[in-house]
């Protein structure tokens, strides 16, 4: 086991009190398996994602633990996380245009950031340079300044930037949204090369987008209003999920070949709780055509198959 | 009502330190939209699709061509001959956080509405238009009446957006990005939303980058690349069998949850592409797509009943492979 969190509790502190945006969740990370992170705006997605690197000024560290390769993680303490940060886990964000400095070469910046660590650049650029060429950007790419390279390049060079030190765990946030489809392939392609060339041992893929972790990810997380709701490998996730919540996510989103005409999607009435002061129980509760008393308890996250993980009172 | 043609419609931006270049952003585009009928407008970031939506709400010139709204060009209208003009063709745009002023209670723009162009009509029976065209977009008029904006969430505030144009009794929207800022699980009541419409008479351009909300909501498509349009037609016809090189890429570049293409149809594109073939040439051989359409030059081959294919490499470097003394370039 790579990555092992039991019962994480990150709470946002706010004037009207804590914001509940990770709420107790315990899961697993196999070696070489890349983890889609599922779910809509607001449900804890990147809190999640952003725990694991670096809490911000407004996070707080309430309860449960994080442990990677049986090491466990000091995510309360900022000073102490360096040893991890970039060596053992590392992150790629959305929007890797404002990742680069905007007035140093790609070159320069990247010699700084990674003499910054300690590490002598020397030691570590021919195997930049080489997996540079590996997601097929150009020898020159160091020469040039941020401004002149395309989004999806500039991504691919953030995300070769943020693993050449071959840390355990990559967290990659939203890295395909910002991006034109033909662009967004590229990028996934190279997402998973990484795990291929074997330089993550592992990867949690934060997106909101169903579609794209079919292609990348070999389980699927989906997450709702701070709680998990479902865990499954991602065939059984597309093919047969069981959580209310991720069926009527994937039966809401329209694909190519389907059409308004022939067949009416719906999609999910209500909006997700406040987390300032969620409601008691399961969290979908109030969107949900099966609730009844029975869900005014939380329900547990239980394994229901081998690698299928459900939170839903009516699951059997 | 309601008939909107776009006639070799052409934008040229000034662009550089003292606007000495320029950026040839929409060429030659041409294109009909009936009443009744969604249209998407499908490319990807800086295809020129916002522009073209921008042309139509007359929110930035026409650098040449006609734009022709139930016949009258309304290309060359200005200041106060264009708001007969606006209370028939209104837009909705990506952001609908940004839409709203956060000073001010969300119901403002019906207000602002009537302010500018139902003065006459007394207040209580704006207050009853009002919540029906909050009722035909399937609002809670006591949830969403007197509320600011960050008391709603995108979904509803993108809702109010519509019945806004609603209330003007438009025929025409112009729907640019509208969804891609909401939730995956609001998404799709919106753009049900404008299937309901549409059965109401309502035309529809549906701008987007996503191939999947087009092709789910749409009657017709059309692709567009680097300002050009380089395929469009019967939305079935385009998805099920696209015809140019650049929509079949995109088509294969769109993750997917299940694999619905026809397996022959891409067969014959990879023997297409195997041969190098040009659909367009194999019609036009003396033709140039790039030259302005005229009737001995069209740009444009019909493949089937109203589904039109420009050449296979317009604007990219070297030329169409078939016909590369012709073209000229």
């Amino acid at each position: 086991m790579s990555v092992r969190v039991d019962d994480l509790k990150v709470y946002y502190s706010t004037l009207a009190g804590d914001v509940r945006a990770l709420d107790g969740v315990t899961f697993e990370i196999a070696d070489g398996e890349i983890m889609g992170l599922a779910g809509e705006s607001g449900c804890g997605k990147t809190t999640l994602g952003n725990s694991l690197v670096r809490l911000d000024g407004r996070m707080r560290h309430v309860g449960g633990s994080v442990e990677l390769d049986g090491r466990e993680l000091p995510i309360a303490d900022s000073r102490a996380m360096d040893e991890f940060r970039y060596h053992s886990i590392s992150v790629v964000p959305q929007y890797a245009m404002s990742a680069m400095n905007p007035t140093r070469k790609i070159g320069v910046m990247s010699k700084e950031l990674i003499e910054s660590r300690g590490i002598k650049y020397q030691t570590v650029k021919e195997e930049y340079e080489k997996r540079l060429r590996m997601v097929g950007l150009r020898d020159g790419v160091l020469d040039l300044y941020p401004m002149e390279l395309s989004g999806g390049m500039k991504q691919r060079v953030v995300m070769v930037l943020s693993t050449v030190l071959d840390p355990s765990l990559l967290v990659a946030d939203e890295i395909t949204s910002a991006l034109d489809v033909s662009t967004q392939k590229a990028v996934a392609e190279a997402l998973v090369g990484l795990r291929d060339n074997e330089f993550v041992k592992s990867m949690i893929v934060i997106t909101h987008d169903l579609s794209i972790l079919h292609e990348v990810a070999d389980t699927i997380m989906v997450m709702y209003a701070g709680h998990l709701a479902e865990k499954a490998p991602t065939e059984v996730i597309i093919g047969g999920p069981r959580h209310p919540y991720t069926r009527m996510l994937i039966d809401s989103l329209p694909e190519v070949g389907v059409r308004f005409e022939e067949k009416r999607l719906a999609g999910i009435p209500g909006k997700p709780p406040s987390l300032l002061d969620p409601p008691r129980g399961c969290r979908f509760r109030a969107r949900c055509p099966l609730a009844d008393e029975q869900c005014t308890e939380q329900p547990p996250f239980v394994e229901i198959e081998p690698g299928h993980q459900v939170a839903c009172w009516k699951v059997e | 009502m309601g008939k909107l043609e776009l006639q070799h419609v052409n934008k040229v931006y000034r662009v550089g330190t003292f606007g000495g270049d320029s950026l040839h952003a929409v060429k030659d585009v041409s294109l009909t939209a009936e009443p009744g009928q969604i249209i998407s407008l499908i490319g990807e970031s800086g295809s020129g699709k916002s522009t073209l939506g921008k042309m139509i709400l007359r929110l930035t010139g026409i650098t040449s061509g006609r734009i022709l709204y139930d016949g009258a060009n309304v290309a060359a209208l200005k200041g106060k001959e264009l708001k007969p003009y606006q209370a028939k063709v209104q837009g909705v745009f990506q952001d609908p956080f940004s839409s709203y002023n956060p000073i001010f209670k969300a119901d403002r723009v019906f207000r602002m509405v009537k302010d500018s162009f139902y003065g006459g009509v007394a207040q209580s029976e704006w207050e009853g238009r009002v919540e029906q065209a909050l009722q035909g977009v399937a609002l809670d008029p006591e949830a969403c009446l007197n509320k600011y904006p960050h008391q709603l969430s995108g979904g509803q505030l993108q809702r109010m957006l519509v019945a806004r144009a609603l209330l003007m009794e438009v025929e025409f929207l112009v729907a640019d990005e509208i969804i891609s800022m909401l939730d995956a699980s609001t998404r799709v009541d919106v753009l049900n939303l404008l299937g309901d419409l549409k059965a109401g008479g309502l035309g529809v351009l549906f701008v987007t980058h996503d191939l999947s909300l087009g092709n789910y909501i749409s009657d017709s498509a059309v692709i567009l690349r680097k300002g050009r349009i380089v395929e469009q037609g019967p939305t079935q016809a385009v998805f099920d069998r696209p015809a140019h090189p650049y929509t079949q890429m995109l088509l294969e570049s769109v993750p997917a949850l299940h694999d619905a293409r026809d397996p022959e149809h891409w067969r014959e594109v990879a023997a297409a592409r195997e041969r190098g073939s040009c659909i367009y040439h194999e019609h036009y051989p003396d033709a140039n797509a790039i030259a302005p359409a005229t009737e001995e030059n069209p740009i444009m081959a019909e493949v089937e009943p109203g589904h039109l294919v420009t050449c296979a490499t317009v604007d990219e470097d070297g030329g169409c492979i078939q016909n590369q003394p012709v073209a000229g370039r």
